[in-house]
């Protein structure tokens, strides 16, 4: 297990300390938390990561999974591209669906805690345990900004009931009776999908997933989610291609909550069956390595979303001192300022333009890189989010506050 | 004066480590961008103009407060971006004065101009303010020598608060560096150089050495 003394090479000694710090105002405070999938997805991966440490510094930290029928996981879906704004329509039936595993979980989870951290609406509904006990805060790691009619209804009987709520960019708080706090969320520049790698092993890796080094890769790694764009990406290189050599990576996987993943994985098959420089990398949710790998030898790394929570993927890419060129949109444009630290596009033609001058100019490129890997390390490390979350858990306490002595 | 002279209480470093809070209010042009301005907490106009500070602790191209890049990259309106972004922060250390320096400016702008733009959709000012927690760090320094061992050691939180949120947020109008050097250990003239660096022209690793060289200047020289 990681401890926390190992991020101070890269984040140095004083922000180390000031973790144990605040630990030291939150020793033995028991908190919960409790999403929907235990592998896959930038929430899974950070609890993963963040829960020993939040232990290791002085809390009774632990962290449980809901449990959904089929039917559960495609309403929470619908839910998810609604919230986002593709138009869903929501009846009685659903809202059953949605109480009925909520109830499931009220009597199978150990919800006990003095803090109860519930992240995204799938275990929103858990709140109806709160009676008058204090300490909930509700996590929302996905875009609000222009929800679908109906979505937002469907989840805010719920939310208003927390004691505070958490979103990760400013454009997607909401109007809550509750204060809202900002956290973007981070990388784990630890974990093996970011650790540093030796040629060797990237060489290695690519081997055995079947993908080779031999011309300039472009890559995109995200869930197949029509909301990636993936087929954008296809048509972008397809563009690019015809004025630069070079391969496409669609690299990718499905998280258990995410039926819609088959039926897009398909269609980008579809799309690339006559392309033999299209390689679709259907991953398992553990394969950290591998992502690593093929970022790392990646020439230009694309995540070209046309919604995104916050699109943690750029982040990853930019800590590996990448050229991201991405959507401008959700959490992006907060780790990308264009044409410094990378490049922000809203179309399949600029999208293409951009691959074509980053691998003409690869020293225009490297630069964007490094920019991007310092913005990085100063604002989207664990370490930050760590730090945030402590100072959450104790402004439980000093709501209202501006200045606050501990 | 030695450098070992005891001072007649302990310089107490303390770090500042903000949490951000949205507060629900947001603008689409200049006019609005005044209105909640006017009546908005001084907190987030401190956020506004301060949080780049720690956010970008390596020198970055963008302007060093959030109105001034608004201005720029979402209204286009670049002169008023570099006047917004000209504001010298030193001059003020009371808040009132410094949101009243910023509505000044806009308000100048306004009466001037016809054919003002809005925002493009999705990239409305959103208002933030921070909640900031003082948190003592345990290091202390009863002598100049002590004083500059802790510096070089505490984090840049600990700098950015004992320099920007003394001066202006917590409106004690005076570095606390200086104001301990000056009335502690009664150094006045390395108290009086402090005071005199622009803190807003430095990354906070570049104050952090401007302020150890001064102090190893005045140590040499004490011998």
């Amino acid at each position: 297990m990681v401890k926390l003394e190992e991020y101070a090479p890269v984040v140095g000694e004083g922000v180390v300390a000031e973790l144990r710090l605040l630990g030291q105002h939150l020793i033995g405070k028991r908190v919960l938390n409790v999403n929907s999938t235990r592998v896959g997805g930038g929430v899974a991966e950070i609890l993963a990561r963040l829960v020993p440490l939040l232990c290791e510094v002085g809390l009774d930290a632990r962290w449980e999974v809901i449990s959904g029928t089929e039917e559960f996981f495609g309403l929470t879906k619908r839910l998810h591209n609604a919230l986002h704004g593709k138009p869903e329509a929501f009846t009685a039936a659903d809202i059953e669906i949605f109480n009925h595993t909520t109830e499931f979980n009220l009597k199978n989870l150990d919800l006990e805690a003095d803090i109860r951290f519930i992240h995204d609406p799938q275990p929103a509904g858990l709140i109806r345990a709160r009676h008058d006990t204090p300490g909930w805060i509700w996590r929302c790691h996905i875009d609000l900004s222009t929800p679908a009619p109906g979505a937002w209804e469907f989840i805010a009987p719920f939310v208003e009931r927390y004691d505070l709520s958490v979103f990760s960019a400013p454009q997607f708080g909401r109007a809550l009776p509750m204060p809202q706090i900002m956290i973007a969320p981070s990388i784990d520049p630890l974990s093996d999908k970011n650790r540093e790698l030796s040629r060797n092993e990237i060489e290695e890796v690519l081997g055995r997933i079947g993908l080779h080094n031999d011309k300039p890769i472009v890559t995109q790694v995200s869930r197949f989610d029509r909301l990636k764009d993936p087929i954008g990406v296809i048509e972008a290189w397809k563009l690019a291609r015809r004025y630069v050599d070079c391969q496409l990576i669609l690299a990718g996987g499905s998280a258990t909550d995410d039926p819609e993943s088959v039926q897009v994985l398909h269609e980008i098959r579809e799309q690339a069956a006559d392309e033999p420089d299209i390689y679709v990398v259907d991953l398992p949710p553990t394969s950290n390595v591998e992502i690593n790998a093929i970022q790392r030898a990646s020439s230009v790394v694309i995540q070209k979303s046309l919604k995104e929570g916050f699109g943690l993927t750029v982040s990853e890419a930019l800590w590996k001192a990448k050229p991201v060129i991405a959507g401008a949109v959700g959490g992006i444009p907060l780790q990308i300022t264009h044409k410094y630290s990378g490049i922000l596009t809203h179309t399949v033609e600029g999208t293409a333009f951009w691959i074509k001058m980053l691998l003409s100019e690869p020293s225009f490129a490297k630069r964007l890189g490094e920019n991007g890997r310092e913005h990085v390390r100063n604002n989207f490390l664990l370490t930050r989010h760590m730090r945030d979350y402590l100072l959450t858990f104790l402004y439980l306490s000093h709501r209202g506050e501006s200045v606050i002595y501990l | 004066m030695t450098p070992n002279i005891s001072a007649k209480e302990a310089f107490e470093f303390h770090s500042c480590l903000s949490l951000t809070l949205l507060t629900g209010r947001s603008a689409r042009d200049l006019a609005e961008l005044v209105e909640h301005l006017r009546v908005v907490p001084g907190a987030v106009i401190y956020h506004h103009t301060h949080h780049f500070l720690v956010q970008h602790q390596f020198l970055s191209p963008e302007p060093p407060n959030d109105f001034a890049y608004w201005a720029t990259n979402s209204l286009l309106e670049e002169a008023l971006g570099e006047q917004l972004a000209a504001i010298n922060l030193m001059r003020f250390s009371a808040m009132r004065d410094l949101r009243n320096a910023i509505i000044s400016v806009i308000q100048r702008h306004l009466d001037r101009a016809t054919n003002l733009r809005a925002a493009p959709a999705g990239e409305e000012f959103h208002f933030k303010q921070s909640a900031s927690f003082v948190v003592p760090t345990g290091l202390r320094a009863f002598d100049l020598r002590q004083f500059r061992e802790a510096l070089a050691h505490v984090s840049i939180t600990s700098i950015s608060f004992h320099t920007f949120d003394a001066r202006l947020h917590l409106e004690r109008g005076d570095s606390d560096f200086a104001r301990w050097l000056d009335t502690s250990l009664g150094e006045h003239a390395l108290a009086d150089s402090i005071r005199n660096i622009d803190p807003y022209t430095f990354t906070l690793e570049g104050l952090r050495r401007r302020i150890i060289t001064l102090i190893d200047e005045r140590i040499a020289e004490l011998g």
